[in-house]
């Protein structure tokens, strides 16, 4: 007897697996796969395909030449290569024009009055205006080119401002020439001029030609000669080399052309021990750091021979 | 003759171009299957201390393959031109697309054809005092030419081995001294209408025929070993229509035999007996086909399913040991044709007789034991050789022909058309004459 779990003996009745009797036929004839000959045309159209010759016109040349084609009977014509252009220009005006692209504001940081009043009416546009319209570029360089102006940084900030930071040079010393007095920075470049010089009594004077070129070794020696200062009236260049301190009484302190700070140094030691500076001289020549010179004034002159005469009268006595 | 000479002349020159293009097609026309290879030649690997780089192998590289169900072919040859044609432009297709390139040039090899050996043998007295080309093209020429009958066709014409003198078995007598020349040349007949139907086929799928094979030669070529084909061995290759039987000895083939039965004449034979379908058949072969029967085999039982409503039809069961039953006197006769194949070509003489199985058909269970009772002892099973690139699918022994034809184009053996023309056959190409009387004289 056949054990009750075997399968059944005879194929289910008809009701009860309806739907799987309805797929059956139809699995059940499907013919075994056999590869399906390619007809002889396409057979050699695919060889023709597999030529690396075809493969690459077709792939390459074809599109290239129909692209280039096309472009050229479309722009063979001249109103239409006139409407593309012009249409191109309205389609750049257009995105230029954007509010996203609007300047509205010029903000101006760290500037005086006088170069804000400047970099404004640098601006080659007038506000509000699009950011493709200001060449930043050269605005930045006009406003690098006034004077009193260091440095500058220019930043479009979103909401449409233009923020310019401007660092100012800081004027540290008076140069006298003679087509007046200039304001010169540490680095001895020019900031401003001015009428009077009493504008500016806090700044110290030098003269002479070349006299910015040496600013930094200019205030060195004011530095070291901060002393006599009050009796100095300012610096004077000699022949593009070395310095002078010009005292009043048009008395001169002749500074060597190397060194001048130690030479200042040695004056003042001089001036300590015997009090130099109140002597009667017109000139203290200090250029040669081994035999320093003093040229006495007429008077003095006169009066030491006169103390000379006695003092060999009186020792021939 | 003479035009198929030249035929063979012109499909040298093609395998030339083709191996200069550096891609070339292979094409098994056989009665089971219809296969084609895409070979591209590379440089060969050079040679380092680890691994010698194979002779021919290395030199080429798989790079399409399909193997199809072949239609229209009978006993190794064209029996429907128009079905073999489809499928010869389907494997090819396919290869094609794999190998993602166009071929142009194919090397066929079948198996049918009625191949028949001939031992040729010629003489001459060398012309110098050394013995130059034209010598050896002489001597090939004066080989006496059988009467290999009405409308047939040289396949092969191999010069097997040159004596001078008294020295016996020189493979190239070019530079030696001597005064005689002579050769022993083994020379491949097939029936003439095949290769012309071959020919057809492959000219109308746009392909050009680069060179021709007897699939026995070329699975010799793949399944023996070097040694092998050095001391003499016969290598079997049971296809599906045809069963092919070539003798090598000195690394040349001496002789070469179709039998007209194979793997489909068992599965015909099952076919008949157990009155199912040809594709079942083959399918109970394949899956649980043998030739020898144990106690086991008796309990062993084969589900014969068939759709013809029948009920009593379609729930047949068999024991394995019917099924061999069937086999085994077909696989036997197969067998003794080969036996007495091998006894006119005189194996028995050689000094090795190794017998190498190969082919779709030797894959049956115990076919080296019973083929060690019929052919001899020294029967093994062989495989082609590996080839790179080949797919893992085709390097059964069914493909031995295949691999042997990829060794074949890589690497062909002199046959009589690569040889120089004698001078006195040249006729009326008074120039080329001009030009070597030039060449010879200064």
């Amino acid at each position: 007897m056949r054990p009750l779990i075997a399968e059944p003996r005879y194929p289910q009745a008809p009701g009860a697996g309806a739907a799987k009797l309805a797929l059956k036929p139809a699995a059940a004839a499907r013919p075994p796969r056999r590869s399906v000959a390619p007809t002889r045309l396409s057979f050699r159209l695919e060889r023709l395909w597999l030529t690396p010759v075809v493969r690459v016109v077709t792939r390459v040349g074809v599109p290239v030449f129909c692209v280039t084609l096309g472009l050229g009977l479309w722009l063979g014509n001249d109103d239409r290569r006139a409407d593309l252009i012009e249409w191109s220009q309205d389609l750049r005006m257009q995105i230029e024009n954007r509010p996203e692209f609007q300047l509205s504001t010029l903000a101006i940081e760290g500037a005086s009055p006088e170069v804000e009043g400047a970099v404004h009416a640098l601006l080659p546009v007038r506000l509000p205006a699009s950011r493709f319209a200001l060449d930043l570029d050269g605005y930045r360089a006009a406003i690098l080119r006034l004077d009193a102006v260091k440095t500058v940084a220019l930043v479009v900030q979103p909401g449409g401002t233009l923020s310019v930071r401007v660092t100012e040079r800081e004027p540290v010393i008076l140069w006298r020439t003679a087509l007046g007095l200039q304001m010169l920075d540490e680095s001895g470049h020019r900031t401003a001029s001015l009428t009077r010089r009493d504008a500016r009594p806090d700044l110290p004077l030098i003269a002479g030609e070349g006299a910015d070129q040496a600013v930094p070794e200019a205030l060195a020696i004011l530095a070291a000669a901060k002393p006599i200062l009050p009796r100095a009236r300012g610096l004077i260049r000699i022949g593009e080399r070395r310095w002078d301190i010009v005292l009043d009484n048009d008395r001169r302190i002749l500074l060597p052309e190397k060194d001048p700070v130690q030479a200042i140094d040695r004056a003042l030691a001089l001036n300590a021990a015997e009090d130099l500076l109140s002597r009667d001289f017109s000139r203290l020549d200090l250029r040669n750091a081994t035999r320093p010179t003093i040229r006495l004034s007429a008077p003095a002159l006169v009066a030491l021979q006169q103390a000379a005469a006695q003092t060999t009268s009186g020792a021939s006595r | 003759m003479t035009e198929f000479h030249k035929t063979q002349r012109a499909m040298r020159t093609m395998r030339t171009t083709a191996m200069a293009r550096g891609v070339i097609a292979l094409l098994d026309i056989g009665t089971s299957k219809v296969s084609c290879l895409v070979l591209r030649f590379e440089n060969p690997e050079a040679a380092n201390d680890v691994v010698t780089p194979l002779f021919q192998q290395s030199a080429m590289r798989v790079i399409g393959a399909k193997t199809i169900a072949s239609q229209g072919v009978r006993y190794g040859e064209i029996d429907a031109m128009a079905e073999t044609e489809r499928a010869i432009r389907t494997a090819v297709q396919a290869a094609q697309k794999m190998a993602n390139t166009r071929v142009d040039h194919v090397i066929a090899c079948f198996a049918g054809g009625d191949p028949r050996s001939y031992g040729l043998a010629g003489e001459v007295d060398v012309a110098g005092s050394h013995v130059e080309e034209q010598d050896v093209a002489r001597v090939l020429a004066a080989c006496d030419m059988p009467d290999i009958g009405w409308g047939r066709e040289v396949l092969h014409a191999h010069p097997v081995n040159f004596a001078l003198d008294h020295r016996s078995g020189l493979s190239d007598p070019r530079g030696h001294v001597g005064a005689k020349l002579a050769t022993d040349m083994h020379m491949l007949t097939v029936d003439a209408a095949s290769v012309q139907n071959i020919i057809t086929c492959i000219r109308r799928c746009d392909l050009e025929l680069a060179g021709i094979a007897s699939s026995a030669y070329v699975a010799g070529l793949s399944a023996l070993v070097e040694d092998e084909q050095e001391l003499g061995a016969a290598c079997i290759d049971m296809g599906g229509g045809a069963t092919g039987v070539s003798i090598f000895l000195k690394k040349h083939m001496i002789f070469a035999d179709t039998v007209r039965m194979g793997g489909d004449t068992v599965t015909r034979d099952i076919s008949a007996g157990l009155q199912v379908p040809m594709a079942l058949a083959e399918r109970i072969k394949t899956f649980h086909g043998g030739v020898h029967a144990t106690g086991m085999d008796d309990r062993e039982m084969i589900e014969l399913s068939a759709n013809s409503g029948d009920w009593e039809k379609d729930r047949r069961q068999i024991s394995r040991t019917e099924l061999i039953g069937i086999m085994r006197p077909r696989v036997e006769e197969i067998l003794e044709e080969v036996r007495a194949s091998l006894d006119v070509a005189g194996f028995d003489l050689l000094p090795s007789q190794q017998i190498v199985l190969t082919g779709g058909a030797s894959q049956i269970p115990g076919l080296d034991m019973l083929a060690a009772k019929i052919l001899g002892q020294n029967v093994r099973l062989g495989r082609p050789m590996r080839v790179q690139g080949m797919p893992e699918a085709m390097r059964g022994p069914g493909f031995a022909a295949m691999v042997g034809l990829a060794l074949f184009a890589a690497c062909p053996q002199d046959e009589w058309w690569d040889f120089e023309i004698p001078l006195e056959r040249m006729g009326g190409r008074s120039f080329k004459r001009a030009i070597r009387w030039f060449r010879d004289n200064w």
